[in-house]
């Protein structure tokens, strides 16, 4: 039986992470050498904490499935980081970012943890620019600010509309001096396929090659898994084509609980789909919502051309429904309401999109101050459409972007298996049902440049595990398996492609367990997946062989890890008898259709063990919320 | 959004592995103009996997321009004909019913090609290793404000640090040449107050690492910057020469 021990720190909240780094255990400089740390992804979670482990002295060894650690997708980031700075002189604080964090996340995820995350915010600022990030300046050559979703302040630190890029450039950096200086071990082309436990605690992992296709195994003291999130069970996401949950689901299957599973983040500003050959969905940073207007027309099936429909004739639904937030309002909320107007048969040209509008900003600003606020977005767009943004309005329509659910880890971010720590998207802990614009690189560098050096060092000092070697039975055992696994992906030699099964998945993911969600719904979810995964397993017809370089074998282990994932979001959206955040189940709703949060029976972080083939035990942590007081969200 | 869609004829470049020879296979398809031009590549390969035949092997994964994994040469040029977009940018409306596309990697004896359109750039991150960074540890830097940085230099640092690492620039030279690449770097942090202190050796050393790679000299054809899909400029090219004599000239790591 697992026991969920969030090690929240004791006194006020505004003293936890002071006394608890004080408190932590610390592994003598001279020692530090003697311990190995094995870091998966090089986004901004892990391309972080390696370096920053690298600098503290520890042997770290860094994989990545990439040709290089800087292609990780925390680069397509695109409109800002958040910090609590308040250089705008307009009422931030540490205290406002983690309530309106909080807040924005509709009381489901961890105050300790979201405090120490709007805490930590101001160093990683102050850490990117001294790496020579190139911030954006005003003309006195301090930084400028811009606004985001679901706050009132200006808090946003930005790098043109390539926020992700420059951050991760920075990260990157830094991990680069370390490998130069050979405190960090590169291994690139590398994917995470196991994860070795033995004695209940975190050994190594097992890889294979993506070069030679051979499966190796890797020894350490601690593991730490920052690699990402799960949009992709989707098949259609703003997430990269490899981004895939195979590391983290095959931790959860070695013991680790994954949290929340249900909440998935469906982003505003993303470019309507154009046809059933499409790879993925183009993202349009939320940052231009500071100066576009949301808008459909009030006439059903409306054919004409956006700029043939009169003022008068267009519902601003944001700015008419939430006048305090207006085109502002939190991510799950803007979401929904497009899906409302769509469904209503008002989308743009009566499709499934709404109009972006700049033609109010162009007008009072000028097109050169759009031009230099959004001009590498609004090229974007046009190589994608064909269509000038400048002269039209953009369409845009909600995509899986970002899952705020992963696997569960405490106040030091270690997961239910002592020695493996998650950090980054790939963990539950910060965001709850819904996650604020530009807070998942702040949280991605929190986690790697501030969090994880300490409690990883806590965890050495204080466990004091030995490392295995990889000859002893755990590794050989478990590279055994998945050798064999490998073998039995490669011998199915079915009908269907891998893409064909995944589309499907997509498919029952989008319409049942996407942006509305019932019971009925999900129920018929859980049975189609299953018997999606049936046929997976009986039809799938992956070419090549195992030792060679094989995209479709790739795409293949991670579409099986995304059939069992799948089932599992049902289940927890189905378990959950509220609406919270991204999560809206259409049974609970108010009578404006707002979400329902029951916050008597659902004030907890459901956290899933794995028990068998289609079968998991939930275990609840229950949230307290001391500080900020649970209220319905408004932002009316 | 176009209802008709297009026949293209495409003689796309198969190799097997790094030391086989490879040679041109032709495939007819038939693509959506509003496809990209990977979106097509996908397409055929799911038709191909049908068939039980080996993919088309090919790196992208962001697909929207930034992440640089992507990088084929389309019709003899890297990220195809249009200017200043990523091969993933590239949509099928910029070719006409009935062309023939000639899709390969890049050539460069730096990049060799693992298998078909994929190879091996990895001579970029060796670069970086040498020097691509500001020396400073995470904790105990100054308050981000605390240095002001004139607009137009935190712009021209931008400009430089636009740079997505994809290797057009070396595929484009007839040198095979990274200048443009570790210029970009060097010159991002050469005209930032953060990059002072290292800012002639850290030129020394990348240019050494270049040069050690087997990449070629700049011979000024500009033909990296038409090709580089986020138009980093060669001034960056004439910054890293200038750093790099002056700090050959004063005979230290120090300017003098």
């Amino acid at each position: 039986m697992v026991k969920l021990d969030s090690r929240i720190p004791e006194g006020h909240i505004s003293e936890k992470w002071t006394n608890h780094k004080f408190n932590m255990k610390l592994v003598n400089p001279a020692n530090k050498r003697k311990f190995d740390v094995i870091v998966v992804g090089t986004g901004l979670a892990g391309a972080s904490a390696a370096a920053s482990l690298g600098e503290l002295g520890y042997n770290v060894k860094a994989f990545t499935y990439h040709d290089s650690a800087r292609r990780a997708h925390s680069i397509a980031a695109q409109g800002g980081i958040n910090a609590a700075k308040n250089y705008q002189n307009d009422g931030d604080s540490i205290y406002r970012l983690f309530y309106d964090t909080v807040k924005g996340g509709d009381f489901r995820a961890r105050e300790a943890n979201v405090y120490r995350l709007a805490e930590v915010s101001n160093n990683i600022i102050d850490q990117c620019v001294a790496q020579g990030v190139p911030f954006a300046r005003e003309y006195g050559g301090l930084l400028d600010n811009r606004s985001f979703g679901g706050a009132q302040v200006s808090r946003t630190f930005y790098a043109r509309g390539q926020t992700g890029q420059q951050l991760l450039l920075g990260a990157y950096s830094a991990l680069s001096r370390q490998v130069g200086l050979g405190k960090v071990e590169m291994y690139t082309r590398k994917e995470m396929i196991g994860l070795v436990v033995e004695g209940g605690i975190a050994r190594g992992i097992i890889c294979r090659d993506l070069v030679t296709g051979e499966i190796e195994k890797y020894s350490a003291h601690a593991v730490l898994l920052c690699t990402g999130g799960y949009s992709n069970v989707f098949f259609l996401s703003t997430n990269a084509m490899n981004c895939n949950v195979t590391a983290a689901w095959r931790a959860h299957k070695k013991g680790a609980l994954f949290a929340n599973p249900c909440f998935t983040q469906i982003h505003p500003t993303c470019l309507p789909l154009h046809g059933e050959s499409q790879s993925k969905l183009a993202l349009m940073s939320e940052s231009l919502r500071n100066d576009g207007r949301i808008w459909v027309s009030k006439t059903k099936g409306d054919k004409r051309e956006p700029n043939d429909i009169p003022e008068g004739e267009r519902d601003y639904y944001l700015e008419r429904k939430y006048p305090s937030f207006g085109n502002l309002s939190p991510r799950d909320i803007s979401s929904r309401s497009a899906k409302e107007v769509a469904d209503e048969g008002r989308g743009a040209k009566g499709k499934e999109a709404v109009y972006l509008d700049f033609s109010d900003a162009i007008n009072r600003l000028g097109e050169h101050v759009i031009r230099e606020k959004y001009g590498n977005l609004f090229d974007i767009y046009e190589t994608i459409t064909g269509e000038n943004p400048y002269k039209v309005p953009m369409q845009i329509y909600p995509a899986p972007h970002y899952t705020m659910g992963g696997l569960w880890v405490d106040y030091n971010l270690q997961s239910t298996i002592p020695g493996l720590f998650v950090l980054g998207e790939a963990n539950f802990s910060d965001h709850g049902a819904n996650r604020l614009g530009a807070s998942a690189l702040m949280q991605g560098l929190a986690d790697g440049y501030f969090v994880a050096p300490y409690t990883v060092g806590n965890y050495l000092a204080g466990d004091k595990p030995d490392m295995l070697s990889t000859d002893h039975a755990a590794f050989e055992d478990e590279a055994k398996e998945l050798e064999d696994y490998t073998k039995k992906l490669l011998s199915i030699n079915g009908k269907q492609t891998v893409d064909d099964i995944h589309k499907k998945l997509g498919r029952i993911m989008w319409n049942k367990v996407g942006m509305g969600r019932n019971e009925k719904g999900l129920k018929e979810a859980m049975e189609e997946i299953r018997d999606l995964k049936q046929e997976f397993w009986n039809d799938v017809k992956v070419v090549g062989n195992d030792k060679d370089i094989n995209q479709n074998l790739e795409r293949a282990g991670r579409l099986a890890d995304y059939l069992e994932l799948g089932e599992l979001m049902a289940l927890d959206a189905l378990e959950r008898n509220e609406s919270c955040g991204g999560h809206f189940r259409e049974e609970y709703q108010t009578e404006e259709g707002e979400a329902l949060r029951d916050d008597e029976n659902y004030t907890h972080v459901s956290a899933w063990a794995f028990s068998g083939e289609s079968h998991w035990d939930m275990h609840k942590e229950e949230l307290e919320f001391e500080y900020v007081k649970l209220a319905t969200r408004s932002y009316k | 959004m176009a209802d008709t869609t297009l026949k293209l004829k495409l003689k796309i470049w198969r190799q097997p592995g790094p030391k086989a020879a490879g040679s041109f296979v032709d495939y007819d398809v038939e693509v959506s103009p509003d496809a990209s031009i990977l979106e097509m590549i996908d397409e055929l390969n799911n038709s191909l996997e049908q068939e039980g035949k080996e993919p088309i092997v090919f790196e992208s994964d962001c697909r929207e321009g930034i992440c640089g994994t992507c990088g084929l040469v389309i019709n003899g040029q890297p990220h195809g004909p249009v200017p200043k977009i990523a091969t993933c940018q590239l949509h099928m409306r910029q070719f006409n019913d009935g062309d023939t596309v000639y899709i390969e990697p890049y050539r460069a004896k730096a990049f060799p090609v693992m298998k078909d359109l994929t190879v091996d750039r990895s001579g970029f991150d060796k670069i970086m290793y040498a020097g691509g960074f500001v020396s400073v540890n995470t904790g105990g830097v100054p308050d981000a404000n605390a240095i002001p940085i004139p607009k137009e230099v935190a712009a021209r640092s931008m400009d430089a640090a636009e740079c997505i690492g994809c290797g057009a620039c070396v595929a484009a030279c007839k040198n095979a040449s990274a200048m443009l690449f570790t210029s970009a770097k060097v010159t991002q942090f050469a005209v930032l107050p953060q990059g002072q202190p290292e800012r002639y050796e850290r030129v020394q050393k990348m240019v050494a690492v270049m040069d050690e790679l087997g990449f070629g000299a700049c011979t000024n054809t500009y033909a990296c910057e038409a090709e580089c899909p986020k138009g980093i400029s060669v001034k960056n090219i004439a910054q890293m020469n200038r750093d790099f004599f002056v700090s050959k000239l004063s005979g230290s790591k120090q300017e003098a």
